[in-house]
């Protein structure tokens, strides 16, 4: 990155931390919106942009990290900082299995995004006939009501989820920084490009695949805790559906797959204007089921049309943020 | 006699599996012959749908004499759409495909909801009610229809992609593009022509559906879903896989929703998906690539 790069990104960096003492109630509320959607993006990127493996199921891993943390606190009283950990674990589990049976039979592109799919739909129709977790008529967690602010039971107030997002996303962005600059990453970089050149050359395809999809899955789960204790309630037919996994995957399209920033900026394009619709679609008056969601559709062919490789790149190159290739330091 | 009532079932769920088969036919072809996975079949599938109702409630059309209308329709679609905005995908990465055809995926849907709104349209011929006894079957006209009309045209389809040369040069493209495109066939063209059959193909499919199902927008993304699993289960770019994998999945739905409980009977049809991908990964009737 060139100086003008750091010096934006820090800038918008203190702007985050301040955003709760400028921004009411509503304004904090989208932005944790897309906060969230930042860093299910990131964690998604982990196995498509890194790996090139194309996950259309996250979904799965938000779900089964929400149900588990939210089952864990209302089933046994045990909090989110540990049931975390069970989250994390259900999600890595769900997603190696499904890898396991993806790369061992050689289940590639299309095929292997179809299996993700068809995992989180199984999901879907299971949880829904599970009475322990609600099953189709959701499950609630109880919320504090003005108990105050509670991190160790992530109870409390919407600056606090706020920052513990915020906090969320600057992990997500710093763990993908050091991973991409690491041997793994590496691996990862070449799996992606050329699969058969990297195992001529020693990578073992397998593990590396099999630790983007863990990678990606742990840290998904960890929104799904986010999202249980947030909102407090959870519906099969809304976690694990196919639309759902479709929005995770669209921040990072639109800002850029496999770059750092690219998720982070597709969120802060794409919820935003989400917003903007429904606020034009309200003072106009002009309301009818469906045009919202065709405006996305619209947006997104023009996107992949017009900007293949996301916003960022193109954006970044414009403004002179990141240096050229062949440049020098 | 319960097993009467299996046999009824299973006939039953083999005559949806029909038209479910000419659905993924229509994926197929597109897939087998430009290589891009149409993931707004399922949408496509419930315009030819809203087609026939449309034709049914303006011109009491039977569905059946629709489907011609609205494969035309939905044929011309298919072309502009090849033509327009898909061609100048056929080379880039998959997942950029995939996001273009959401996109169009989540315009057509969404113009149906506009259009039509999320409430339920039947449609009712004389016939409606009507049952067949064959043997031990006791089985529903619109049944025996449907699935009569979706063996006719996957016949046609056989014999034109066997016999004509269009349908020739089509499957020459699908085996070696380049090597079409050196003995001089118009590949960019030929794409136009095959997308605009599979995207026809799906609307024949629609307009039989109208005679099982209500017309709902929402179907759509289950009928991609539904098409995807049964072309991967039959074996990608297989004809003869998509129809066997379409009476497949309709068997296994059918036999789910009396033996179980009907919302389970998708979890069955991923069942078999799961299952088809780990034993036989290039599906039932698919060549090993």
């Amino acid at each position: 990155m060139t100086g003008r790069g750091i010096v934006l990104l820090a800038l918008c960096g203190a702007l985050l931390l301040a955003a709760p003492m400028i921004a009411d109630r509503y304004v904090l509320s989208v932005l944790t919106t897309v906060l969230w959607f930042a860093y299910v993006g990131q964690a998604w990127n982990v196995m498509m942009g890194f790996s090139g493996l194309l996950s259309l199921g996250h979904a799965l891993y938000v779900g089964l990290g929400a149900y588990a943390s939210a089952a864990l606190f209302v089933h046994f009283g045990i909090g989110p900082w540990a049931g975390m950990w069970v989250a994390m674990l259900a999600a890595t589990a769900a997603g190696c299995f499904i890898g396991f049976l993806g790369f061992r039979f050689g289940v590639r592109g299309v095929h292997f995004a179809l299996l993700t799919i068809a995992f989180a739909e199984v999901a879907r129709i299971g949880f829904d006939h599970l009475q322990w977790f609600g099953g189709s008529g959701g499950f609630f967690i109880p919320v504090a009501g003005d108990a105050g602010n509670d991190l160790l039971n992530l109870r409390g107030s919407p600056e606090l989820f706020y920052y513990v997002i915020l906090a969320l996303v600057l992990a997500a962005l710093a763990l993908s920084r050091v991973l991409l600059h690491s041997r793994l990453g590496y691996q990862w970089l070449a799996v992606r490009e050329e699969p058969e050149a990297a195992e001529a050359v020693g990578v073992d395809l397998f593990r590396a695949r099999i630790a983007a999809v863990a990678v990606s899955s742990a840290l998904t789960a960890l929104g799904g805790v986010f999202q249980a204790f947030y909102f407090n309630n959870l519906f099969p037919e809304q976690v694990f559906s196919m639309g759902r996994s479709i929005e995770i995957i669209l921040p990072a399209i639109v800002g850029g797959i496999g770059t750092l920033i690219g998720p982070i900026l597709g969120a802060f394009i794409l919820t935003p204007l989400g917003e903007l619709l429904t606020y034009l679609i309200e003072v106009t008056g002009f309301d009818l089921p469906g045009l919202k969601q065709l405006f996305y559709g619209v947006a997104l062919v023009v996107i992949v049309v017009y900007r293949p490789d996301g916003v960022w790149p193109w954006l970044a190159d414009r403004l002179g943020l990141v240096r050229r290739p062949g440049e020098d330091a | 006699m319960p097993f009467d009532y299996y046999l009824n079932i299973a006939a039953s769920g083999l005559l949806t599996g029909l038209v479910y088969g000419l659905a993924a036919l229509g994926l197929s072809v597109i897939f087998g012959v430009v290589r891009v996975v149409n993931f707004a079949h399922g949408e496509m599938m419930v315009a030819g749908m809203y087609g026939a109702v449309l034709l049914a409630s303006l011109l009491g059309l039977d569905p059946i004499l629709a489907a011609p209308v609205v494969a035309a329709v939905l044929f011309a679609f298919g072309w502009v759409l090849q033509r327009g905005l898909v061609n100048r995908f056929v080379e880039r990465p998959e997942h950029m495909q995939f996001i273009l055809l959401l996109g169009i995926a989540t315009i057509i849907l969404n113009a149906m909801l506009m259009l039509f709104g999320p409430d339920s349209r039947n449609v009712m011929v004389p016939y409606s009610f009507d049952t067949v006894e064959i043997g031990p079957l006791l089985l529903d006209a619109v049944r025996l229809r449907a699935g009569a009309g979706a063996i006719v045209v996957t016949v046609a389809l056989f014999a034109f992609f066997r016999f004509s040369r269009t349908g020739k040069a089509i499957r020459a493209c699908a085996d070696n593009p380049l090597g079409a495109r050196v003995v001089g066939l118009n590949i960019d063209g030929l794409y136009a022509l095959t997308f605009g059959i599979g995207a026809g193909v799906v609307g024949i499919a629609g307009a039989l559906m109208t005679l099982l199902v209500d017309s709902r927008p929402q179907l759509a993304p289950e009928y991609t879903l539904l098409s995807f699993i049964i072309v991967i289960v039959g074996g990608l770019g297989s004809l003869p896989g998509a129809l066997l994998g379409g009476m497949l999945i309709g068997f296994s739905e059918a036999m789910a929703g009396f033996l179980l409980d009907p919302s389970l009977k998708s979890l069955f049809s991923y069942g078999v998906l799961i299952v088809v991908l780990l034993l036989r990964p290039q599906g039932l009737l698919g060549k090993r690539s």
